[in-house]
Formats: structure tokens, sequence, C-alpha cells
């Protein structure tokens, strides 16, 4: 455990102290960092785990293991820092690194904690985490140890498959009305009169037509009662822990991976402006502050480094700080409101400045209220989207290539957000947990333009029915078209259905 | 020192090597072993196990990069920022991990993978080749060697020096005592001549499978090999009931029909070696591919003689891989080791499947001959 904390050389606690002092000056608020210094087995093991130091056994961790350890042996990459969201914030330093380098991981973790700390998002995270995944390591120990490591592996295996079908707004926004009370039930429902003046409401809302109002409502919400889930559920691994006949060492295990997921989920939903945030504190504090002249072109390498970008990949350290800086400018210069988006002219634009100087606390109140897609959404502008080349890429079936599509203000930050939305993942919930009156499972993928990827969502589908036990099916459109596929007894069949 | 991840990490190892949990053997991703990008490099993908989600579609679905081009230009495939271990691209559903690397490199990872014993090469000494380098400076030398940025270098400090260089205007004229020219030196390039004979094995039992496994393992082999000496010939043999020597590319593409008569194939190998490489001077180092159905016991005494008197005494090792079809009978390996079980510079494999390959090479290269 980190208990056994290796006390960190007074250097770098001199370092650590140094940085701080800058970073609290410029505002941020962040939780006690303990830093630890790693060889880079070590990095890399941690790296594997997470960032934590104890996990449940699986295979994937050693797999994890494998490509940071290949890519860091063959100088492909290495890991500069870690830090994890608990407080006290544990983060992590590669030993042998260079005091400049050691700088500036520690200036960048400053601001991640801040981030961790204040961004409404990780609000309900748990920040005693690394006790979480010792527990969880433990159960599911106790659990291997009593049904066998093989079993529960595999057990382990298919609730990974399922692992994204969470539902991370959950705990911050309200989905579905608290369940109706008892008198709320029995209330009679109100009846659609049609309109009409007191003299001819016997006539127009004639008794037999208002009955039959009446039995038509008791009728809708009656069916309404019948629907199981009453509202389609976003959160499946919810739905299978509280449905699904479940073992009960499976019931804990597929909570373990839904609570890991739900402690994740944040991270990834405000990956573009955590580095963004980051990225944007660690040069303000080192090259305003913590540099020496001999530590500049040392810093400026590692710099371009985490900033550089590659064709058909999204740099989101570079896009998140750089979207941030345009912020700063836009609210220094007073570039917002109504008068400056009415503005039609590109050269009133260019010049505009009123001199308002709220950029810094803007950046504060960005890091507090948003994540990527609502940041993307708001700030991302047709200047900045020029002024950055940004474009769409897409796959050409002519040329067998993936190509630059466009570079259309309006594609390109469509194109940002369907990517962000739902952390890239498909969105796909619970329709029905008796289908057909069978005790079947009915999922369905909202489809947002693009197909699932039909092969794994087969082998998904035979996992989602190993936990259901009974046959399960998706309810999906491919190539416009609406599909059933079910699956029973490990078998997938497939037929047109109605997508609606 | 022992560390948590090694359970974990042991577990999937077991898995990549089909050990263990045989369900999730088919969401291991290997990828083609070869695929050659650019001229001297390759990419390697790093073994990985998917497990199924449901996921979007990935042609359907494309991105949003950042930088030069217009609508239209083809992107170069992304590829990993080196010095950037946590910012992988944003790509989802694309980790599969491309590893690019020179084929030197790759080589001598495959060397420590398969724990392969570096050659001790015959014949170092004896063959020197002389290589022009050029390695420094002087103030003489012909004008098509003169060394610009340094002549104008000495010559700006000159100027400088003397008071004469303007700012303002800053022409430098280099005279006579400015000028220096590049030099070379010869050096001895210590040479071992090696060259491979790979013999294929073309015969209607040898199908696309089995040569896609010959492609593979002659591939590596080649590599490692190249690794160990400079300037290495390769040659190529074919043969059904006749054998003929071909190039490269017809060597992995040709596929014929017929008969099998191994011992024509020696023959060829044999005259080869005794015309073109005189054993003092060269490693040798034949390899033969086959299914291991040969047409009759007496062509197999033909060749094992053939062995015996005219191939083995010249080469480092003769190795013979044997593929297993569906047709063969598989029965030559055995009438190798019978014969030759003692001699240590035969040595035989039998390749099961593409998993096998890398033991293969092992046993073939692991003597360090």
């Amino acid at each position: 455990m980190v208990s056994a904390l290796k006390r960190l050389p007074a250097y770098l606690r001199d370092i650590q102290e140094e940085v701080e002092g800058y970073a609290r000056n410029f505002g941020l608020d962040f939780f006690p960092i303990l830093y630890e210094v790693l060889d880079y087995k070590t990095m890399n093991e941690v790296a594997a785990y997470g960032g934590f130091p104890t996990r449940y056994p699986h295979w994937r961790f050693g797999m994890d293991y494998e490509q940071l350890s290949k890519s860091y042996e063959w100088g492909l990459s290495k890991i500069y820092e870690m830090v994890i969201n608990t407080n006290p914030a544990y983060a992590y330093l590669l030993e042998g690194n260079s005091t400049t380098d050691q700088k500036l991981v520690m200036a960048h973790v400053c601001a991640h904690v801040d981030f961790f700390k204040n961004n409404y998002y990780f609000s309900k995270t748990n920040r005693k985490m690394i006790d979480g995944m010792a527990n969880h390591a433990a159960r599911v120990r106790r659990h291997m140890d009593r049904w066998g490591q093989d079993v529960v592996e595999e057990f382990i295996d298919t609730c990974l498959s399922l692992e994204n079908l969470i539902d991370p707004m959950s705990a911050y926004i309200v989905r579905q009305r608290p369940p109706r009370t008892r008198e709320e039930e029995e209330a009679e429902p109100e009846i659609g009169r049609l309109k009409s003046k007191g003299y001819m409401d016997s006539f127009i809302n004639p008794p037999s037509y208002l009955e039959a109002q009446k039995k038509k409502k008791e009728e809708e919400a009656k069916k309404q009662r019948r629907r199981f889930p009453e509202q389609p559920q976003r959160d499946v691994l919810q739905f299978l822990i509280e449905h699904a006949p479940l073992e009960h060492w499976q019931r804990d295990v597929l909570e373990v991976v839904r609570d890991e997921a739900y402690y994740f989920a944040p991270q990834a939903m405000t990956k573009i402006m955590n580095e963004g945030w980051a990225t944007y504190w660690h040069s303000k504090i080192l090259t305003e502050k913590a540099l020496t002249a001999a530590e500049v072109i040392d810093y400026a390498d590692a710099c371009s480094g985490v900033l550089a970008t590659s064709p058909g990949r999204l740099n989101p350290y570079k896009l998140g700080v750089e979207l941030l800086r345009n912020i700063e400018d836009r609210w220094n210069k007073g570039q917002f409101g109504k008068e400056w988006d009415e503005c039609d002219s590109m050269d009133l634009k260019k010049n505009w400045d009123r001199r308002t100087g709220l950029g810094r606390q803007k950046l504060f109140e960005v890091r507090k209220l948003y994540n990527d897609i609502t940041f993307l959404d708001e700030f991302f502008t047709l200047e900045f989207c020029i002024d950055q080349k940004f474009y769409t890429f897409g796959f050409q079936e002519r040329s067998g290539n993936w190509e630059i599509m466009s570079r259309e203000f309006k594609k390109v930050k469509d194109q940002l957000l369907k990517m962000l939305t739902n952390r890239g993942q498909p969105v796909i919930v619970v329709e029905d947990g008796n289908f057909e009156n069978r005790s079947e499972l009915l999922l369905r993928h909202i489809h947002e333009g693009t197909d699932l990827d039909g092969g794994q969502a087969r082998d998904t589908l035979r996992n989602a029915a190993k936990v259901w036990t009974r046959p399960v099916s998706l309810l999906t459109k491919i190539e416009n078209k609406g599909k059933l596929l079910r699956c029973e007894d490990g078998n997938i069949s497939e037929r047109s259905a109605e997508y609606t | 020192m022992s560390q948590k991840i090694d359970l974990d990490h042991g577990r999937f190892r077991q898995i990549i090597r089909g050990k263990i949990k045989q369900n999730l053997r088919k969401y291991i991703s290997q990828g083609e072993m070869i695929a050659k990008k650019g001229k001297d490099t390759v990419s390697i993908p790093i073994p990985s196990v998917d497990i199924p989600r449901f996921k979007h579609g990935d042609k359907q679905q494309g991105g949003v990069g950042q930088g030069q081009g217009e609508p239209g230009d083809a992107l170069g495939q992304g590829e990993e920022q080196p010095g950037s271990g946590h910012e992988a691209g944003d790509r989802p559903g694309d980790h599969l991990l491309d590893i690019e690397l020179s084929v030197q490199e790759l080589a001598e990872i495959m060397g420590e993978e398969l724990e392969l014993p570096r050659i001790q090469p015959k014949g170092t000494e004896k063959i020197v080749a002389y290589k022009d380098k050029y390695s420094g400076i002087r103030t003489v030398g012909p004008e098509s060697l003169r060394h610009f940025r340094r002549t104008f270098r000495q010559a700006m400090r000159r100027q400088i020096s003397m008071g004469t260089y303007d700012v303002k205007n800053p022409i430098v004229i280099p005279i006579k005592e400015d000028k220096r020219y590049r030099s070379w030196r010869s050096e001895p390039l210590p040479q071992s001549n090696a060259v491979i004979i790979y013999m294929m094995d073309v015969s209607g039992s040898m199908g696309d499978e089995q040569k896609e496994i010959v492609r593979i393992e002659s591939f590596w082999i080649d590599t490692w090999l190249r690794s160990q000496y400079h300037g290495i010939e390769s040659r190529y043999i074919i043969h059904d009931a006749m054998a003929k020597e071909v190039d490269r590319d017809t060597f992995f593409r040709t596929r014929e029909s017929g008969g099998t008569m191994i011992s024509s194939a020696y023959k060829l190998c044999a005259k080869m070696i005794s015309d073109e490489y005189p054993s003092d001077l060269w490693n040798i180092y034949p390899f033969h591919f086959s299914d291991g159905d040969n047409w009759s016991v007496d062509d197999t005494h033909t060749c094992v003689e053939l062995l015996k008197k005219e191939v083995l005494p010249f080469v480092n090792l003769f190795a013979y891989g044997q593929v297993e079809s569906p047709y063969g009978s598989g029965q030559f390996i055995k009438d190798l080791t019978e014969h030759f079980d003692e001699d240590d510079r035969v040595v035989t494999s039998e390749i099961k499947g593409k998993d096998a390959i890398m033991d293969s090479i092992k046993e073939f290269l692991g003597k360090g001959k």
C-alpha cells in the first residue's frame, strides 16, 4: 500500500513547496498532494492498475502492463506523470527524470488536483477510492478463493464486456420521477373534455363519450404500470444487478465492476478540459515563475512533445489548452455577450478590445461548471476552428484511405460533439425486462447515425445473455434498416424489425 | 524484486500462448506479423485481447484532426507520438498498438525474446573490405570537397577578428586560408559473408497456408541472420520432382503440383555451394521446408547421401522445417532424425501452425551457429 510511503528526497520536497506556493497564489485550490518517486517498472505497474496500488486480480492489468513496458523499453513512450482523484491526492514521479521535468509534472499535477476538487462532475466521486479499490480487490479475492479463479475471472470478463453500459450523468440529473404515491395512483385521472359553453356541455361531452375517455385513460395508465422498467433505463448494469437471477458472488462482482466504471467515468467526460487546464497551469507557473534560465530549453522540448499534433488524431492537451487560452483572451477583451454575438464585421471583431479583464475569473468558472461537451458546445467558435486549423476526416471507401473530409465549421463541431457524446460510446438502454412476456431482456441501441460494430455487438449480446440467463435481444439499425438481434443459448439470430 | 503485477502479467501471457482460457482466443489480435512500412521499418502489433463491447463501427465514424491539408488529402494512419505516454490519441475503437521499428531493432528484440545466442561467424578475419569514410576536415583539397559552412565560418571569424565585418552589409568573402575541405579515411571493414539457401517444396500437397508459414518463418530467419552478418546473400530454390532456382518473389508465390523428389533440391544446393561459395570464406545456411512427403524411399536415401557428402561438410547449419499438411505423410523428418541424430549441424523442426513459428525459429537458431 501507499501508506509505506517513501520519503520524498529533500530537493523534490523543496520544488513541491515552491511550485505549490505559486499555484496557490494563482488561486488554485487543491487537496494535499502526496508524491512518490517510482522506478519505471513500478511506474508501469501502477499505471496498469489505473494509478492504484491494489486492484483485483485480472489479466487485463497484465496486458496493459506489457504494453506499457514494451513501449517504454523500446523507447517509444514513457509515463511522465500520474495522479489519482483522491483526498489526499496521490501522484507519482518517474525516478531519474530531470529536475525540469519534475517541476513541470508537479505544476501539472497541482492543476489536475484542483480540477478534481472543484469540477462539478467529480463532486460525487469517492475520494477514498484507494481504500475502495483495495476493498474491491479483497472482495474479488475472497470469491476466487471460494469458487476458483477461473470461474470468477470468466465472470469478470463477462461483466467487463458490459462495463460501458452505465449512465454517468445519473448522479447529476433526475432521470426518473420518484415512484408515484398511493394518493396519486388512486386519484381519478383527468378526463379530456372538449371545450364547450356551459349550456352546450351535455351535448358536446355526452356521458357516453366521457365514459369512453375515462376507460381509455385507465387502459393507458395500466399499460404504463405493466411496463418494466417503466422508463427505458440507461444504467443497464444497475438493472442487471437488481433483476438478473445472479448468485450472491456474481452480483457482488458486478457491483465492483459498476462502481469502478462510475469512478472513472468523470475522467473520460472531462479529458479535454482536465488536460487543457493542467497544461495551461504548468506552462503559466513554469514560464512565469518556476523556471531558471538554464531550464528553458528542456522545458520547451518537453512541452512541445505534449502539444504535438499528428494527422488523424485529436490531441486533448492541445485542444484543451488552446481553447482555455482563447476563452481567457476573449473575456479579457470583452469579446462576449449580445453585442459581440450580433456583430458581423470581421474587422471590428478582430480589433475588439473592451479591456474587461475578466479572463482569469471566467477560466475558474469554466473549470468549475463544465464538462467536455458543454465546454466545446459553448466555446468552440468559428474563429477558433479556423485559427486552429481543425478538420474532419473519414474513411473513403473509394480510395481505401482515411482522408480529410471538410474544414467547414459546422461539420467539425458536430463531429467533435458526436465523438464526445456518452464518452464516444453508443447509448444502449434496457427497453423491456419482460420482452414478449417471456422474461427475456430487450435492449435498444439509441441510433444516432453510426451503426454498431456488428461482430462485437453479437459477442457482447452473448455476454449479456450469460448474465441475464434468458435470451437477450437488441434492437438496432444496420444500414438504415431496423434489426433485432436475438441471442438464445449462445446462438444469434437476426431479423428485421421496426425501429421507431 | 517481484511485483504484484507479475501474477496478472503471467496470466495474460498464458492466455496469449493459448494455455488457458480458450474462449478468449478469438479476441487476441496478433495482426500480420510482417507489415512493411517505409523502407527499413516494420510495424509489429503487440498482442492484446479485446473484450467485446457495444461500440460504434469504425468506418462510418471518422473524427476530428488538427493541422495542414486540403479536403481529400489522405492521412497517414495515426501514429503513436514518441515521448507521450499518457496522451494516446482520442480516436475511439482503435487501440491496436502498432509499433514501428527498424528491421535491425526488430532482430534484436526477436533475439532477446527467443534468447538466441549471437553467432560466431567463421572467416571473420579473412575478408576485409575497405570503406571510405568522410570523417575530418583539412585545409587543402579539391574544390569539389569544399565544406561550405566551415569555410564560411572560418572566413567570418577572420573578418570579425580583423574588424572588416560590417553588420549592416554582411558580405563574407573567403580567401585561400579560410577554405576547408572534407577529408576521408579508409576504414577496414571486417566482413563475414553469409549465404542463406532457401529450399521449398512446392508440390501439390503444399497449400497456401503452408506457404504462408514458410514465408513468415523465412522472413524472421532472414531478419535474424541479417542482423548477425554484414553482406548476406539469399538464394531460393523450389522443387517438386525437379528443382530450379527462382527469385524471391516467385519463391513465395509459385504454386506447382506434382510429385516430390527432395534429392533434386539437395543436388542443386550442393552444386551451388561447390561452384559459388567456398566454405572457408562463406557461412552457409541451407533451409529446407517441406511437408515431408517424399516420393520414394530410394530418393530419401539419395538425400541422406547427398547431405552427408556434399552439403554438411561445408555448411554452418542445415535446417529442415516440416510444415504440417493434411496430405503429407510427414515421413521425411523421421528419416532425417534417424540418420543425423548425432550430428549437431542438422536441425529439424516440425511446424504445426502459425503459432509454432517462433518455437521453430528458436530450434533452428538456438545453437548459435
